[in-house]
């Protein structure tokens, strides 16, 4: 079973082996939890409480456990990318950047109690579980930044996540002027981990660090990283191949 | 001889002065970019919907000259922004004020002994996938944010 919609300002794909009548309402439950998350945590939506805490509505001895836990992610993000990951985005208070991960990461424990194999794509961050119906790992690609209907990698998951920082605007050389032709600059950097939480604080981290973000995700354990820069060529640390099919 | 030296240093420091000038002129653009996006992003947005595609190419002007900036749009890691300009009644110019990830400046990182990495031309691959990485898609918060640019250009 396969539905998708638009949640958080983006597509929620939910993909499952098991097609049947519990299939769907588990999918509807896992949507739900996504727009609650969506009404809780949006910095859009004047009655979230992210808005709440931007007009200091909201004391930090009032966080509720969610709130709490998403606080600590946040800390821990920080620290691990030596302030390269920050909630706070131009003078307000903008956990994004940790609830996405944390609400695919929640809605997919949520699903794995009904069920083994499947996985949850939200705008290209994607967790999976278990393996596909013919017993393989899910399939999942690595979007060409060049050509968005193209694939440059293949990978096969099943438990880990992958998740891909870049931007879509391009065409901006950024040029220096002390040498000839445009500074070399980084497209899209995906990052593979146990879990989607890790591979997007990651990927968005390492994304930011520019050059230096490959290197730190190659000294992590446990993570992986591929990084297209705007000449087209790919990077990869050296256990991302074993993913690859 | 003199005086060939001299309109030349004149010519050079002109030069250097407009440089200096522009250099400025630029980093108040880039200020002002900043101080707008920041209260765009402190209000809440409402989202528009973009416009309906126009049924006729006729080139009519639909919109009245000059350079509108949209809404701060949510693309969830970051805001979308972009500036439409219309000249002759129609859409000449799209620039982004703000985009996800435009985020902060180089910090040192420690520099450890690091393997060299395997680095390759991409290509594309034909594989069958289940699902597909990449990165968070702007193009919705693009056409909220220029959607709102036109709606204010509307003759």
């Amino acid at each position: 079973m396969q539905t998708t919609r638009i949640i958080m300002g983006m597509p929620i794909t939910l993909v499952a082996v098991d097609d049947q009548p519990a299939t769907e309402q588990l999918f509807e439950r896992a949507f739900k939890l996504f727009e609650q998350f969506d009404e809780k945590y949006s910095p859009y939506k004047e009655t979230s409480l992210v808005a709440k805490i931007n007009r200091q509505e909201l004391d930090t001895s009032d966080y509720d456990d969610e709130l709490q836990e998403i606080e600590a992610w946040a800390e821990q993000a920080k620290q691990e990318t030596h302030g390269y990951f920050n909630v706070w985005h131009k003078g307000a208070y903008d956990p994004s950047g940790i609830v996405k991960g944390w609400a695919i990461d929640k809605v997919a424990r949520m699903m794995s109690q009904s069920t083994n194999d499947f996985y949850i794509d939200a705008g290209g961050d994607i967790q999976t579980n278990g393996r596909r119906k013919d017993g393989q790992a899910w399939r999942i690609g690595i979007r060409n930044p060049f050509n968005r209907d193209e694939n440059i990698a293949v990978l096969g998951l099943s438990g880990q996540a992958v998740a891909t920082s870049g931007t879509a605007i391009r065409g901006q050389h950024i040029y220096n002027p002390l040498a000839d032709g445009p500074i070399k600059s980084n497209l899209s950097l995906s990052v593979i981990a146990p879990n989607i939480i890790d591979a997007d604080r990651m990927a968005t981290a390492a994304f930011a660090m520019g050059h230096d973000g490959i290197n730190f995700i190659e000294r992590l354990d446990g993570y992986e990283a591929y990084l297209v820069d705007d000449q087209g060529i790919a990077t990869q640390t050296t256990g991302w191949q074993k993913y690859e099919v | 001889m003199m005086k060939k030296i001299a309109v030349t240093v004149f010519v050079l420091i002109t030069f250097i002065i407009y440089s200096i000038h522009q250099r400025t002129e630029g980093n108040q653009a880039v200020q002002r970019v900043a101080s707008s996006a920041s209260a765009a992003n402190s209000t809440n947005t409402t989202t528009t919907s973009p416009p309906a595609p126009s049924s006729s190419q006729s080139s009519a002007p639909k919109y009245k000259d000059g350079s509108y900036t949209g809404a701060s749009s949510d693309a969830f890691y970051g805001y979308v922004q972009v500036k439409a300009t219309i000249s002759g009644g129609q859409l000449t110019d799209v620039s982004f004020l703000d985009y996800p990830q435009d985020r902060a400046n180089s910090i040192a990182i420690n520099d450890y002994a690091m393997p060299i990495l395997k680095q390759q031309a991409i290509k594309a691959q034909s594989a069958q996938v289940d699902g597909v990485s990449g990165a968070t898609d702007t193009s919705m918060a693009f056409m909220q944010s220029l959607g709102d640019a036109l709606k204010q250009a509307k003759l």
